[in-house]
């Protein structure tokens, strides 16, 4: 079973084992409150594969080239591949999902002003990196509808350990040895 | 002993105002008249009450080592000291050969640090902590709110996944000799803090969640995912080690603990729980913390989401770098430990696997810590290798290098013995809990047997 090459194998996995919230839940009275919209949105950075969490805004290759010619390119070097920072179109096998990236330059880039980037221009740089990894094509734009349906190259590569079912409380070692 | 006397009668007569100088009473000869301004005692400065002087009041208030001690950690730093720090990439090798018993001291704690900046200093009055997602009643609390829940202690070890990997992080045949090189990855604490059950149960979890997504207020908002199963069953969130508020560098002031699983889950400076129905496969997941072992069924394939680490030991004295004085009785001893659960076996051999002893193991055995081990060896001069095996109680066992390569690679790592295994592209494995030989060598000198 752990040769299916899916990674929905991971989203069912554990539901066997999952306990749900029980009725003897203790009352911690008055300790914590609830959040406000504004809190979870300012806090909430998820974005899942399906593009769920995906902010409104928009970006095209030419338009990140732009901003990596003037945010990226001293770490990354001019075209991306020359370094000290990680080669940009060296590995487009290694990501199992379009939105991991999005995820990842807009929480972690650039590396001195994390969190300084623009939906806009994380979507450009984006899509910017999509091209020079000749995923999409020049004239494509990337936004929240369009990003999750790019297809990464190697969607069907990604194994979890993970053993299905795997239960803490088991004897069943998780996910070491294959 | 007379000073103090004379302080009480004065104080009797006189009263407290009288000594409103900042004396204490009772304060050691050479400070009884500091704070009045009036005369020194003759002997404050001579040198047989040095060790009664204390150094200063920051030491008075929070105790340093001996000056004689001198365990320290080694940094490896991507950019040098110097380069703005945001940019700096840091980790902390803990001197492992050095420890005493199972518990690392809190200051020499290893650390890896992939925020990818300088440590961040957070005001835990101002730190929130928010549960969100799938559940009935999103809360936020303050580290006051979380301070007031009943709190657990546990011991357990915490160990990065990339320990004991001979490449990255400025590893290489030059400094792959002592316990601090090789395993300084690994560490051992008491961890006092919340059940993540207790809070999950706090927001009530709705059906059909499956995983929990962490995230850390530091630089980079590094996260994770982990099943929602580990999330119940022994995860914590804490705020504490050996009884003191957990260090800057360990993620002050509150992190995620996952006991027996890698240290990458071990979320720092948490800020977010969000209860989901998927893993997040952020990049810090994939491919950060993946491997690339394409198989027959799997071409191309990464290996992701591998959580738990595997039994393993290394033995500490002797071990590499270090010098034998000669022949005679020395104890073997070593720490082994398993991210399943306790310890239930550690074997020695002191002639590289072809016999084995088992070893005596300092008592209580705990689960998923660092476990002590020990055994008697009389040392005859002559060329030895030294191993130790750790048997978990799932009944793991701890592999051979040749093992672990194979479990990586497959058979054709039988092809390459004592090379460590890497991917198609050149890349590295990750929890590798191979044995560890050590050859002492007829000089007495220890020198690390595994590689190179």
């Amino acid at each position: 079973m752990r040769c299916s090459s899916s990674l929905a194998l991971l989203m069912a996995v554990v539901l066997a084992a999952c306990e749900t919230a029980g009725a003897q839940a203790p009352d911690y009275k008055n300790v914590g409150r609830t959040p406000t919209r504004e809190e979870i949105q300012a806090l909430d950075l998820t974005v899942l594969a399906d593009g769920t969490g995906l902010p409104s805004g928009s970006g095209t290759p030419k338009q990140g080239a732009a901003i990596f010619a003037q945010k990226c390119f001293y770490c990354h070097g001019p075209t991306g591949e020359e370094g000290p920072g990680p080669r940009l179109s060296r590995d487009a096998n290694s990501v199992p999902v379009a939105t991991t990236i999005f995820d990842f330059i807009r929480r972690a880039m650039p590396m001195d002003r994390e969190g300084s980037l623009s939906a806009d221009e994380v979507y450009s740089l984006v899509a910017w990196i999509f091209y020079r990894n000749h995923i999409i094509q020049e004239d494509d734009v990337m936004d929240a509808k369009s990003l999750p349906k790019v297809q990464m190259p190697n969607r069907n590569g990604f194994f979890p350990a993970v053993n299905t079912g795997w239960d803490p409380k088991g004897t069943r070692p998780n996910g070491i040895y294959h | 002993m007379n000073s103090n006397e004379s302080d009480r009668r004065r104080f009797l007569k006189e009263g407290a105002v009288a000594l409103a100088g900042g004396v204490a009473l009772g304060a050691t000869p050479g400070h009884a008249q500091e704070g009045r301004g009036e005369k020194k005692l003759a002997n404050v400065d001579d040198p047989k009450y040095a060790g009664a002087v204390p150094v200063s009041a920051d030491w008075e208030a929070y105790g340093v080592p001996s000056r004689f001690a001198g365990s320290k950690r080694t940094a490896w730093r991507l950019l040098p000291l110097g380069v703005p720090a945001q940019l700096h990439q840091v980790t902390l090798y803990t001197p492992l050969q050095n420890q005493a018993g199972i518990i690392t001291p809190s200051g020499l704690h290893y650390t890896v640090n992939h925020s990818g900046t300088a440590y961040p200093d957070i005001d835990p009055q101002k730190h929130r902590l928010l549960i969100h997602g799938m559940v009935e009643r999103p809360l936020i609390f303050t580290m006051e709110d979380i301070k007031r829940l009943p709190s657990v202690s546990r011991i357990h070890f915490l160990e990065c996944n990339a320990n004991t990997r001979p490449t990255g992080f400025g590893r290489g045949k030059e400094n792959w000799q002592t316990p601090q090189q090789t395993h300084g990855w690994a560490s051992c604490s008491e961890w006092t803090g919340v059940r993540l059950s207790d809070l999950l149960r706090q927001v009530g979890v709705k059906k059909g969640a499956s995983w929990v997504i962490s995230e850390g207020a530091d630089q980079v908002r590094f996260t994770d995912s982990i099943p929602l199963s580990k999330a119940m069953y022994d995860t914590l969130v804490v705020y504490a080690q050996n009884g003191e508020p957990i260090r800057r560098e360990q993620g002050f002031p509150l992190r995620l603990f996952t006991p027996g699983f890698a240290g990458v889950h071990n979320v720092k400076y948490l800020r977010r729980i969000e209860v989901v129905d998927q893993p997040q496969l952020s990049h810090f997941e994939i491919p950060m913390h993946a491997e690339r072992r394409p198989a027959p069924g799997r071409p191309g394939g990464w290996i992701t989401h591998r959580f738990q680490i595997g039994p393993k030991s290394v033995i500490l004295r002797p071990s590499g770098g270090q010098q034998l004085p000669g022949v005679g009785y020395f104890e073997i001893t070593g720490l082994a430990w398993s991210g399943a659960g306790a310890v239930r076996k550690v074997e020695v051999s002191t002639d590289n696997g072809r016999t084995w002893q088992v070893a005596q193991l300092q008592q209580p055995v705990l689960n998923k810590a660092f476990t002590r081990f020990s055994v008697n060896w009389n040392w005859d001069g002559e060329e030895a290798v030294l191993l130790s095996r750790c048997t978990d109680d799932l009944g793991q066992i701890q592999p051979s290098l040749a093992q672990y390569a194979e479990a990586m690679l497959g058979p054709s790592a039988r092809a390459n013995p004592g090379v460590y295994p890497v991917d198609p592209k050149g890349g590295f494995f990750s929890m590798c809990n191979a044995i560890q030989p050590w050859k002492v060598t007829r000089d007495g000198s220890v020198i690390n047997a595994m590689f190179f």
